[in-house]
């Protein structure tokens, strides 16, 4: 069963969102207007309660971060003004960098592709994202009709834009060296 | 007057439509649009989602290029771009060193003193109002409309301080000065679903049914957005929609932008209305006259 390991664990994530995780009472406002709970395994009060009980496993393992929209509606609503999506965020990173594999991989993989894409092409090049996210999930057929249809409509450049080629990669590479520290 | 402009990714793509009509519209008005040659993408949901110095990087690059252009306010259309500049400004300007780590990534100081504003938020002011409405020659008020806001326009309250997070009124406002009927509703900012369209596209279904439905329910003839990625979802995916939940909406979905450049009798083509998924045609014909 899970224990309760690695009381480090909600201090490590306070610390990384900047957002102190002890000022929640449970109150589930959160929960309450959060649009994808519905699917979530632990929906955002819960999540956040199993990181100050140090599950990490559990937390890092959640459908719930990687399923999170982002829709600061649990931020504008907290009455402790906990920013959850700054939480989620911090979370997300975390898990990323650990070797806990994703619960919806197809959203980390979308993550972690279009940061690929905008490192190389200095913009979103949605033709080449599009092909990688495909090659990561493997779903080659998805959206086959929807993509065709948006080309004849001009909805999708065919030869990226590039800009700032040296910049973003300068960029990303310091950032890089910055989170290893 | 005359703006620096950043339209992002998605304006010189999938949001053609945005950058067409948006820049139209201005046009008109008289409104200069100053779009710097080397800007970058402002990493979106994917950097915030997985590297927080990328995310506050990468826009502060881009307001480093805009500083040269000496102006001192800019134009962001897309909401996600327009909530990532401002978290950017929020955060360095809540957390000590955070803004000399920033320095150090873009190799260069931060520019400061740079006003990021939506295009709501410029045609909201009174002289703008004024003179969109001495430039309409159609008939808009057989167009019921809802304004759908999205969540980041508006949310959070203290980084976006722009209109009200839980019943914004701007679009509405802007709209009804120029004669559209927008209607009252409770799903102005009930999430879309975003970035998910491409992965777990099933939860932007679910989303957008509800938005759908209840639009449809109130007998809106037409939904207007201010967000690429709110357009998408339910335009795009309007189809998909329903065939999920067999039920037929036929809403069309337009950009504020387009419908302002309806009302000043700019062409069908020049506000990109022919890229649409779900045909805006019929709704055009038989309510602006």
């Amino acid at each position: 069963m899970l224990a309760l390991s690695n009381l480090e664990f909600g201090k490590e994530i306070k610390r990384k969102s900047g957002e102190n995780i002890y000022l929640c009472y449970q109150c589930k406002k959160c929960s309450s207007g959060c649009p994808v709970s519905y699917a979530m395994d632990y929906p955002p009060n819960q999540l956040l309660h199993a990181a100050r009980l140090g599950l990490r496993d559990l937390v890092l393992g959640s459908k719930t971060i990687w399923l999170c929209a982002a829709c600061e509606t649990c931020t504008t609503r907290c009455p402790q003004e906990i920013d959850i999506v700054k939480v989620m965020d911090a979370l997300r990173s975390t898990a990323a960098r650990s070797r806990i594999k994703p619960k919806v991989p197809e959203v980390a993989a979308f993550y972690r592709t279009a940061l690929s894409n905008i490192r190389f092409f200095g913009r979103m090049y949605e033709v080449g994202l599009i092909g990688m996210l495909k090659l990561a999930t493997r779903q080659f057929t998805k959206d086959l009709g929807l993509g065709l249809n948006m080309f004849k409509k001009g909805k999708l450049l065919i030869f990226p834009k590039m800009s700032g080629f040296f910049i973003v990669k300068r960029i990303f590479s310091k950032v890089k060296k910055l989170e290893k520290t | 007057m005359k703006y620096a402009y950043y339209p992002g990714c998605s304006l010189h793509s999938t949001a053609a439509e945005y950058n067409l009509s948006l820049r139209a519209v201005c046009e008109r008005l008289n409104i200069g649009l100053s779009e710097p040659r080397k800007w970058i993408c402002c990493g979106s949901t994917p950097a915030h989602a997985l590297s927080k110095l990328l995310a506050l990087s990468l826009p502060y690059q881009n307001l480093a290029e805009i500083k040269k252009l000496d102006l001192d306010e800019v134009v962001v259309p897309c909401a996600a771009c327009f909530s990532r500049f401002k978290a950017a400004q929020f955060e360095v300007g809540h957390e000590p060193g955070l803004g000399a780590e920033i320095e150090r990534i873009i190799g260069g100081r931060l520019a400061d003193g740079i006003k990021i504003s939506h295009p709501l938020e410029i045609f909201s002011q009174d002289d703008v109002l004024g003179e969109m409405r001495g430039l309409m020659v159609k008939d808009l008020k057989g167009l019921k409309t809802v304004c759908y806001y999205g969540c980041l326009l508006t949310r959070p309250p203290k980084v976006t301080m722009f209109d009200e997070c839980e019943y914004p009124e701007s679009m509405d406002k802007v709209l009804r000065s120029i004669g559209v009927p927008t209607m009252d509703w409770a799903y102005k900012t009930e999430c879309c679903g975003a970035a998910f369209s491409l992965t777990v596209t099933d939860v932007v279904l679910t989303l957008c049914y509800e938005i759908l439905k209840e639009a449809k329910a109130l007998g809106a003839e037409a939904i207007a957005v201010a967000c690429p990625l709110c357009h998408a979802n339910l335009d795009l995916r309007q189809k998909e929609v329903e065939q999920k939940y067999q039920q037929k909406f036929n809403l069309p979905i337009f950009y504020f932008t387009q419908v302002i450049g309806l009302g000043m009798g700019i062409p069908f083509e020049k506000l990109g209305l022919k890229k649409h998924f779900v045909d805006p045609r019929p709704a055009v014909e038989k309510c602006i006259i």
